[in-house]
């Protein structure tokens, strides 16, 4: 059978143009997906746990769907501190519950926003944020920039799809008749292609950003003949390809957002944006990681307030990255009790964080044996959104899509798993 | 079966000509009915004022911007949060608050329908999601039309019944509600950093003019029979001197519908603006109400600016933009592929700014000037003028010019020569604010036919519940009476359920939401012309298989079918 316009859950880009062939179960054939997409699509059924499996004292045994999740109510319901963390590979309706749930238990909800785009979100909050939808730029941005982020190889059809080589309505031939500029600490993949790579030393971007306003300020007079390793003469030259394009487009990974002055870097690179919509049009757009961070935020906020790192022990929102981020919390040995969901926190928090994790009762949803498994003591496999799943996600600029299933392999979904633990806290914890 | 009976209320229901008779209300499963059984639920309303619930035909409180402006004020939600508490969920935010604080607030004010004044056709999934996490009342998104190419280019080509048919589909296909245009062929323009100053601007790439799509679109509308009229922010919003671009619009909108307006022009107040610049800045109130009682083709609402801080979020970008430039707080900005735009900065609007107080001034000029109450809305274009929690406020104003000279005395000095506020004795009776927030929002949104805005038998039982004693209290005198009453219900009704009881919430609701599906025959469907079908493929980064919002958005969904007339 032939899906057409399928929707990726892979990447934040959520190509909605997808075409899988599946015969039975089987997927026998992806197109137009890259080949992370496609990995992703082809493997659909392969690598899943059959079912929940528990802690049996070093080992493992396996477990029924009603057991873990009258298991995973019952840790929460007896956690001071529950910890909800994950929420970026999981469908919005998912990511509702799970909020109503931190809210009732009064725990602390966080999604991977923490470890990636949340420093973004910190300057988006202090000096906003100038965007657009993807296709504003396809068809009408003249000049692009990737600053701190690669992506060829981390969102491979980014550059098809969008940028360089999409053509718009004011661009005919995207090509040759729009400009690239890279800015990285290495070449890339993607500076190769570029009409001009800005190659800065680590750390410098803070100083290379200031350097930019203050030229197209007209101020270049107060920036020295070099900047983090950048020669004054491509600063101006940048400057300038920015100031005369019709409509140019930044993007920027964890590269920038990650890197030393974290928040300020993104703080300075929105108010060049800024300061060239003064001369030109101008927008900035997070790259954003897995395919619906950016609608754990959005979820979070429209029922929260806050996109992110939401802890209600004090029955109210608060909110206060640093403190209320999932790192923080486990780092401080604060929470006594963790639901993950959707996420690999095993492959990327500090050691310091997985060993409290250990500590503490640990519960994985997930459909897959991940790097995170080994922490938890128990494993509730659930459909894949896009897959075996449908809901709704959020691409990096903001636009919802409803992703669409191709299979039907038994298993529930996030949405159905997180409504029976909730229903099950409910019993306990009435409204 | 359940049955409630709202015993000798006090009743004003205008649509009914009914004005302070004291009786009983009966409702069964949810509508009004002509009585009820022994074993009915009895609330006692004696003596308090009762309405029809209150009706918000422009406000914006779900969707991507609203989103945005939470998502960038984090400063705005540690005001008005409140702990979850039995079946209330906690709640965050003053200006931009949470989905469930608006519908909360808006409960105990008494409010039961509302509508989404700008909706992005692309994103209209997202307005849906909030939505369904607004429990108290029933919503509605009117959809943004502005920039839209499709319909941009058939009005260059001159073909009217595309026009219809690009709209009825897009309707269709997004759950949208009526025809929204912010600053028309101004959000295109800027796409690439530009505006247009009015109507007759050419839009840059497209070749029409603002007049031209406003005047298409009211065909359109009346075409596809749709329920509402074009809902219009005209061009050049917030400029000195943008008066006359106003008037220059109302003069030219035909009369073309006996039932309703043909043209619903919004926050008008930060349209009626004289002078030449920010130095000579003063009220045009004056010729642009006068217009409006001139043209019953036309209905306005009021867009107050109350005093205090809050956010602007409006589709039309360049004007967010230029706000920005004088504010230097923060700002957001987004675009949407062929169709519109958006911005968001914070304001804070000063009794000692002239500027903020003259504006303070013209929203209630407007509202005292234009003489049927029936063409103008109470509104604060929540929560650009004002959140919406302010509108108590803005009722006593109406009612009492001893507030209103009281209010004055603390604004800039200079305020008096620029405005004729202090000059108008008119004081607001009851029935025309029920007029003003209910029986004429509904009207002008064409839903009394549903059952909203009135009390009559057969009405969706939508009632508020006022403690105030309307023979006992003068609100000429007594404002502060007049606020704490529209400040909080005794009771609100949803659908014959009370949902709040002196400010508290009592049940987890679940809206309805309300969408207009123009049914357009054989010929007509736009889906299938090859050349829409080109522009869809090629310049949207979605597929157009997956643009429309599937019904499960929906919770609980009123389709209102409306068959076009070619
Ligand atoms: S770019 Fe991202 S969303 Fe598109 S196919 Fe590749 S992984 Fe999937």
């Amino acid at each position: 059978m032939i899906h057409t316009d399928m929707v990726c859950p892979f990447c934040g880009c959520l190509c909605d143009d997808i075409v899988v062939e599946t015969e039975g179960n089987a997927v026998v054939r992806v197109d137009n997906a890259c080949t992370l997409g496609t990995h992703k699509l082809m493997n659909a059924s392969m690598d899943r746990l059959k079912g929940p499996i528990m802690r049996d004292g070093a080992g493992w045994r396996d477990a029924t769907y009603d057991e873990a999740i009258e298991y995973a109510a019952g840790v929460l319901l007896d956690a001071d501190r529950p910890l909800l963390y994950g929420w970026s590979s999981t469908q919005g309706e998912a990511q509702g519950l799970g909020v109503s749930m931190a809210e009732l238990l009064g725990g602390v909800i966080d999604s991977t926003t923490s470890v990636c785009h949340g420093p973004s979100i910190l300057a988006i909050q202090e000096v906003g944020h100038p965007g657009c939808t993807l296709g504003q730029v396809k068809n009408r941005a003249d000049l692009i920039i990737y600053w701190g982020c690669n992506p060829t190889e981390a969102h491979p059809r980014h550059m098809s799809r969008y940028t360089t080589y999409a053509d718009g309505f004011f661009l005919q031939n995207s090509f040759r008749e729009r400009k690239l500029i890279v800015v990285d600490v290495r070449k890339t993949e993607t500076a190769s292609i570029a009409d001009e790579f800005v190659q800065i030393t680590p750390g410098g971007d803070y100083a290379v950003f200031s350097a930019l306003r203050a030229i197209v300020r007209g101020r270049g007079d107060v920036v020295p003949p070099t900047v983090a390793g950048v020669t004054k003469e491509q600063l101006e030259k940048i400057a300038e390809m920015c100031k005369s394009a019709k409509f140019g487009a930044f993007f920027f990974g964890v590269g920038l957002t990650m890197a030393p002055g974290r928040y300020k870097n993104i703080r300075n690179a929105i108010e060049l944006v800024d300061e060239l919509n003064r001369y030109t049009k101008f927008t900035l757009t997070p790259l954003r990681g897995h395919y619906n961070v950016y609608g754990s935020n959005e979820v979070f906020t429209w029922m929260t307030g806050y996109p992110y790192a939401v802890d209600f022990s004090r029955q109210i929102a608060f909110y206060n990255p640093g403190e209320t981020t999932a790192v923080d919390i486990l780092a401080r040995k604060e929470c006594d009790a963790c639901l993950i969901v959707a996420s690999d926190p095993g492959a990327h928090f500090p050691r310091k964080c997985l060993e409290h994790l250990t500590s503490i009762p640990t519960v994985l949803i997930d459909p897959a044996r991940t790097v995170t498994t080994p922490l938890c003591r128990c494993q509730i496999p659930t459909a894949v959104t896009g897959i075996d799943a449908s809901g709704t996600a959020y691409r990096m600029d903001g636009v919802p899509i409803h992703v669409k299933t191709f299979l039907d392999l038994g298993y529930p979904t996030d949405t159905e798993v997180i409504g029976r633990i909730f229903e099950k806290v409910q019993e306990v914890r009435h409204p | 079966m359940s049955e409630l009976l709202v015993k000798n209320a006090y009743v004003i229901d205008p649509i009914n000509h009914i004005d302070g008779e004291v009786m009983d209300i009966a409702v069964r499963d949810g509508r009004i009915v002509e009585d009820v059984g022994p074993k009915a639920t009895v609330i006692d309303a004696r003596g308090c004022l009762t309405l029809p619930g209150g009706v918000d035909s422009h406000t914006h409180v779900c969707g991507t911007k609203v989103n945005f402006g939470r998502y960038m004020s984090p400063e705005d939600m540690r005001a008005g949060r409140e702990a979850r508490r039995g079946v209330k969920h906690a709640t965050s935010g003053y200006s931009v608050p949470t989905t469930y604080a608006n519908s909360y607030r808006y409960a105990v004010m008494g409010y039961t329908t509302l509508l989404e004044g700008a909706m992005a056709p692309l994103e209209a999934r997202h307005t849906h999601e909030e939505f369904s996490a607004t429990p108290l009342q029933d919503m509605m998104a009117n959809t943004l039309f502005d920039g839209n190419w499709g319909v941009m280019n058939a009005i260059r080509d001159g073909d009217q019944d595309r026009v219809a048919e690009i709209v009825g589909w897009t309707l269709s296909a997004v759950k949208g509600f009526g025809i929204k245009l912010t600053n028309p062929g101004g959000t295109e323009a800027w796409g690439f950093g530009k505006n247009l100053t009015c109507i007759n601007d050419e839009v840059p790439n497209f070749g029409v003019t603002p007049i031209e799509i406003i005047q298409a679109m009211i065909r359109a509308c009346e075409t596809l029979r749709l329920p509402h009229s074009v809902h219009l922010h005209c061009n050049n919003l917030g400029n000195p001197g943008n008066y006359a671009c106003t008037l220059g619009t109302f003069n030219q909108i035909p009369d073309l519908n006996e039932k309703r307006q043909t043209l619903y022009a919004t926050h008008v107040q930060f349209h009626s603006y004289g002078g030449s610049d920010w130095k000579t800045f003063c009220s045009k109130a004056e010729p642009v109400a006068y217009t409006v009682n001139n043209l019953p083709q036309i209905v306005i609402d009021m867009g107050q600016v109350m005093f205090g801080k809050t956010t602007t979020m409006t589709a039309d970008g360049p004007m967010e933009f230029n706000l920005y430039r004088l504010h230097h707080d923060k700002w957001s900005n987004h675009d949407v592929e062929l169709e519109t735009g958006s911005g968001i900065i914070p304001v804070f609007y000063r009794r000692k700014n002239l500027v903020n107080s003259i504006m303070w001034a013209i929203g209630l000029e407007l509202a005292l000037l234009v003489k049927n109450p029936w063409q103008c809305m109470l509104t604060t274009d929540n929560p650009n003028g004002a959140p919406f929690v302010k509108y108590p406020e803005i009722i006593a104003l109406l009612m009492s010019k001893k507030y209103r000279d009281a209010e004055f005395a603390t604004v800039h000095p200079d305020t008096g020569s620029r405005v004729v506020l202090p000059a108008l004795d008119r004081e607001l009776d009851w029935n025309e604010i029920a007029v003003m927030t209910r029986a004429g929002q509904a009207k002008a949104l064409g839903i009394t036919g549903i059952g909203k805005g009135h009390l009559g038998l057969g009405a969706e039982a939508d009632i508020a519940v006022y403690p105030i004693r309307v023979g006992e209290v003068d609100p000429a005198q007594e404002y502060r009476k007049v606020i704490d009453a529209f400040s909080r219900t005794k009771y609100t009704i949803k659908r014959g359920r009370p949902v709040t009881r002196d400010g508290e919430i009592l049940v987890h609701g679940e809206n309805t939401t309300i969408w207009v599906d123009p049914k357009m025959g054989p010929g007509h469907d736009i889906s299938q012309d090859t050349e829409f079908v080109k522009m869809f493929d090629r310049y949207y980064s979605v597929r157009m298989s997956n643009y429309p919002v599937q019904d499960e958005y929906l919770k609980r969904s009123l389709r209102m079918e409306t068959e076009a007339v070619f």
